[in-house]
């Protein structure tokens, strides 16, 4: 383990983060004060986290429909975030996105997506960007097992490879497709899809921050110096339905709890980091009470900031018109 | 100044703008043509041959041929137009945004509002549309429409090589998303055309006819056609006003507006199919606003509802020309309101 | 005059672009007696409106394009003879004439206009229109602002069929390179690279508006390369402009806003055509067209008032001077003649405004011509 004392404390405070910001959704979203559709990424926090720690803002990723966790690891303020999703003006979109849209083009955070399967082409096109300016940059593609099905995806794998890009397919398999299990939808596997395109892959543990680090380390040197694209699998579960308010009763009774229980990544990284003493619980505990303080404040600012104004109905459609 | 074609005023337009800004570039499916194989590098240079010369001035880092995968390539030239390049990307017929669309209307067109004013997405994407090519149902289309319907999405459709390189360049230099529409019946089309680069302003119609007695908006190739029956009617003593707007989105209501107050009669000339095309949307407009200046009612030339046909001679009958046209607005003059009973 | 000589006087070609034109209506009717440069008939292209001066001298036997008929230029318009020639020689004439044309035409045979080029002049591109040889020191036009050298469209053809004429298009004008500082100084430099280039040691110079100003400073600065200066309503004798038209010029950008622009330069406002305001509109759209503009017009007539006036220098220049302007000019107001060298010709066009060389060509054309060949001695 490389990782310093400080990016230690960074990636437990990014999945804390995470964490926090989702469970109190799941909470506020049953007052039914936030409006739209809410996709809660409770229980896939390492995968964000491993990944984004190696980026910088020269670095893109698109995301999701599950893009909460996306944008914190990438950077996107919390605050403006949590005013976004209740349709506020000074959230990070205006209110004009929600949380299926949220975003943050100067973080390199090129969205969540509504479109299952939207963000892999998006994705090709920032690298494409990062290669021809030769930036330097990486580009990530977050997407899903329902999305590994879209006919983009897979364009996008052989558009990767066949322009040499430097992108990492992130396939961020939580077992199900809305409400369908991905042992019926996906047909062959994940890493042999990317090996049919000659892309290298690998099969990730996602309730383990450091497995999902090192691979996407590996990863992402191997885009920065040129060698192409990536491919990781990594397999992991969300706490929540698809939506909320889904009962999921697609799912065993238990099956959550059982996972939450077991396998959370947050309670591995804490056995592993103090068992091997490199942080102690009361620095993790500290970190729980700053996030815990941080989303408090966020939802509170959200509650009470201004809502958009007739006029932004009509702004932002173009640049010029 | 010297005589070009539009294929040439179009590919001098992408070459101008690729040697002042480096982040222009082309994409398309054989937009170079050759890539992988012993032959030539520039084999077809475009389908038709558009963009020919261009991978030998810029080479291929910067006129990517692409697989046959227009969800693929679309959707990256939007999230490399989102991320600092001025892509050019050529989707060789609109009938094929069929496989594509989601990452123009869903991706591209949005951005700028889903994320609050802080998305700009320099896209240009190229395709040839329109029939009398004999290329029947699935290469004829006219779909702009459509994308006139898409807030976040600028529509141009020029009508000559004149304005073919002006708005081009304008596309390109624009900030915005552009569908531009190239009738591949025009591509030898030849008009004076300056040799400097030159933009056109979007949302202007131009004017090419004056006249007193009859407006004729006419779409994209349709504007030649006005003009001939234009020419036509003038010889019988009847003047008319042919309007191209150039662009469908934004549209220029106000000229279109101010010749309909000034002769009271209207025909629309559009070669998309006749349910939610550019013309019942300008008579819409123009029964909202100038209904109070119309002598009679707007007639509307275009196509029958049905995929455009294979064979010449239906194919003939399908597309509007300049004796329907005429007819038209021969009609509106002869139009007599009838009294109440 | 020789019985039974038959002249054909044909469809005339003003400017680059004509290849068609309608006689708009006959000035002399049939049977009238008609000398060379009498105005027989004014006719009329897309881009404007002029009287066609007689090339010969006879008697008008038949008109025949009919009025508002459209003939591609070449095409027979009339037919001068002696009274004396029969109708039936006419007819045959006419006859003959059309058969040859139409043979003609159908072999894509006409008459190759020149064209303009585009010159290597100390690394920036300038067009210009190099016609005519004999000879002497050549004619040299230079234009106004905003202008091009189809300015001299009715005027570069007649004069060039005696001497060499070069109609130069200035930075930031025409098909020239469009970067400029705008000021006097550099367009004059320049207007001599390119004579430099051209390998032309001398030149009689002809300056229109801001050209009359250009061949100004040339005169006191190379006072050697001009054999004489004719200025057509020069700038750069006075104090002001008219800022409707420069700022105007700049600021129009539609047909709708251009045309009351441009009807400011002609004494009938009728001529600006819709042809004209849209080839401007098309030079306006040109990359670096309006920052020239905007330069020429921040350097010369910022608010209105000229930057240069050369009234009080103009005696220092040996080359002999004709000035001509319009009576009607509403750009730059006409100096007072008494203000300049008596030693000056002052010729005032009564029926012109700003544009003399197009509204009065014919009267224009005679006294450059006069003028020249009474400097040539």
């Amino acid at each position: 383990m490389q990782l310093s004392r400080e990016d230690l404390l960074t990636a437990y405070r990014t999945m804390r983060t995470i964490r926090d910001f989702e469970e109190r959704l799941h909470i506020e979203f049953a007052t039914g004060e936030i409006p739209g559709f809410v996709h809660l990424y409770s229980g896939e926090e390492a995968s964000a986290a491993g990944i984004c720690m190696h980026l910088t803002e020269r670095d893109h990723i698109a995301s999701t429909h599950r893009g909460h966790g996306h944008c914190i690891a990438k950077g996107v303020d919390v605050m403006a975030m949590m005013s976004e999703i209740y349709g506020r003006k000074d959230g990070v979109c205006g209110g004009k996105g929600g949380s299926m849209h949220i975003a943050e083009i100067a973080k390199g955070m090129l969205g969540a997506n509504g479109i299952v399967g939207g963000g892999p082409p998006l994705i090709c096109g920032a690298a494409l960007t990062a290669k021809t300016l030769k930036t330097g940059g990486v580009a990530i593609a977050f997407y899903g097992d329902g999305a590994s099905n879209q006919g983009t995806t897979l364009e996008s794998l052989n558009l990767a490879k066949i322009w040499n890009l430097p992108v990492i397919f992130v396939c961020e398999d939580n077992g199900y497709a809305e409400a369908t299990s991905s042992s019926y939808s996906v047909g062959g596997t994940q890493t042999k899809r990317a090996e049919g395109f000659g892309i290298p892959s690998v099969e990730v543990d996602g309730h383990d921050f450091f497995a999902v680090y090192d691979a996407a380390r590996e990863a992402i040197q191997r885009a920065r110096a040129g060698g192409g694209p990536s491919m990781l699998h990594v397999k992991t579960y969300r706490y929540y339905g698809h939506f909320e308010g889904d009962a999921t009763t697609y799912r065993e009774p238990g099956e959550a709890e059982k996972v939450r229980k077991e396998r959370d990544c947050l309670v591995g990284f804490r056995g592993k980091v103090t068992e091997a003493a490199l942080l102690e619980n009361k620095d993790l505990d500290a970190v729980d009470a700053e996030i815990a303080d941080l989303i408090e404040r966020a939802v509170k600012h959200a509650k009470a900031a201004p809502l958009p104004t007739e006029e932004d109905l009509l702004t932002d459609v173009y640049v010029s018109y | 100044m010297s005589k070009k074609s539009y294929r040439q005023a179009i590919n001098e337009a992408i070459a101008s703008e690729m040697r002042r800004d480096p982040t222009v570039i082309v994409m398309g499916e054989d937009v170079a043509g050759g890539a992988g194989t012993k032959g030539q590098q520039d084999a077809w240079g475009g389908v038709l041959g558009v963009t020919k010369g261009l991978i030998t001035e810029f080479g291929p880092e910067r006129v990517l041929d692409t697989p046959l995968s227009e969800a693929g390539y679309i959707g990256a030239a939007a999230g490399a137009a989102a991320t600092g390049l001025r892509p050019v990307a050529e989707l060789m017929f609109i009938d094929f945004m069929g496989v594509c669309f989601d990452q123009i209307f869903n991706q591209a067109a949005k951005f700028r509002y889903m994320f609050g004013g802080k998305a700009v997405t320099p896209l240009v994407i190229r395709a040839m549309y329109g029939a009398g090519f004999r290329a029947a149902s699935q290469h004829s289309q006219c779909l702009y429409p459509l994308f006139t319907h898409i807030p976040g999405l600028k529509v141009v459709i020029p009508s000559s090589p004149y304005e073919v390189k002006g708005l081009l360049i304008q596309s390109i230099r624009d900030n915005d998303p552009v569908i531009f529409f190239e009738n591949k019946v025009m591509y030898d089309d030849i008009e004076e055309v300056p040799d400097e680069p030159y933009t056109i302003p979007f949302g202007e119609a131009n004017l090419t006819r004056e006249g007193d007695d009859v407006t004729i908006v006419a779409i994209g190739r349709m504007v030649k056609m006005a003009n001939e029956a234009a020419d036509r009617l003038e010889k019988q003593g009847i003047t008319c006003n042919v309007i191209d707007p150039r662009t469908t989105s934004p549209m220029d209501f106000d000229t279109i507006l101010d010749c309909v107050a000034d002769t009271g009669r209207l025909v629309i000339v559009d070669e998309a199919s006749p349910r939610c095309n550019m013309a019942t949307d300008i008579s819409a407009v123009v029964a909202q606003e100038a209904f109070g200046a119309l002598k009679a009612p707007i007639k509307m030339v275009c196509p029958p509802h049905t995929p455009v046909p294979f064979a010449p001679n239906l194919e003939d009958l399908f597309v509007p020309n300049a004796d329907r046209i005429e007819k038209a607005a021969k009609a509106l003059m002869n139009y007599q309101i009838k009294e109440p009973a | 005059m020789i019985t039974g000589e038959i002249k054909a006087i044909t469809m005339p070609k003003f400017g680059l672009a004509m290849t068609e034109g309608k006689v708009a209506a006959w000035m002399k009717s049939v049977g009238a007696e008609i000398n060379v440069g009498d105005d027989i008939a004014d006719i009329e292209t897309t881009k404007i409106t002029n009287a066609y001066e007689s090339p010969v001298k006879g008697v008008l036997r038949r008109q025949v394009a009919q009025e508002q008929e459209e003939l591609p230029v070449g095409a027979l318009i009339a037919v001068v003879a002696d009274k004396e020639t029969t109708d039936a020689e006419i007819d045959q004439f006419i006859e003959r004439f059309q058969a040859e044309f139409s043979s003609d035409q159908a072999a894509g045979e006409t008459i190759a206009a020149p064209e303009p080029k585009a010159i290597d002049v100390g690394g920036r591109k300038i067009r210009i229109l190099d016609t005519g040889e004999g000879e002497g020191a050549p004619i040299v036009f230079v234009h106004g602002f905003g202008g091009d050298l189809n300015n001299w469209m009715f005027n570069q053809p007649p004069l060039a069929e005696k001497r060499r004429t070069i109609a130069i298009d200035l930075p930031g004008h025409g098909g020239s390179a469009k970067e400029t500082s705008g000021d006097l100084t550099s367009l004059a430099a320049t207007v001599v690279e390119t004579l430099e280039t051209l390998g032309i040691g001398q030149a009689h110079f002809i300056g229109h508006s801001l050209g009359g100003a250009i061949v100004l400073a040339l005169a006191l600065e190379k006072p050697a390369l001009a054999a004489s200066l004719t200025l057509l309503a020069p700038a750069g004798l006075g104090d002001t402009v008219n800022r409707n038209y420069t700022e105007g010029f700049i600021a129009a950008d539609r047909r709708k806003t251009l045309k009351p622009v441009l009807e400011l330069l002609f004494a009938d406002p009728s001529l600006v055509s819709n042809d004209m305001i849209d080839d401007l509109i098309k030079f306006k759209r040109l990359d670096g067209a309006i920052n020239a503009m905007q330069a020429i017009e921040q350097a010369n007539f910022k608010e209105g008032k000229q930057s240069t006036n050369f009234a009080s220098r103009i005696g220092e220049i040996k080359a002999p001077i004709t000035i001509i302007w319009g009576r009607q000019d509403q750009v730059v107001p006409m100096t007072d003649p008494a203000q300049l060298p008596q030693t000056l010709a002052f010729h005032i066009l009564e029926k012109s405004g700003h544009m003399p060389q197009m509204e009065q060509s014919a009267e224009v054309n005679g006294l450059i011509d006069t003028f020249i060949a009474k400097v040539n001695g």
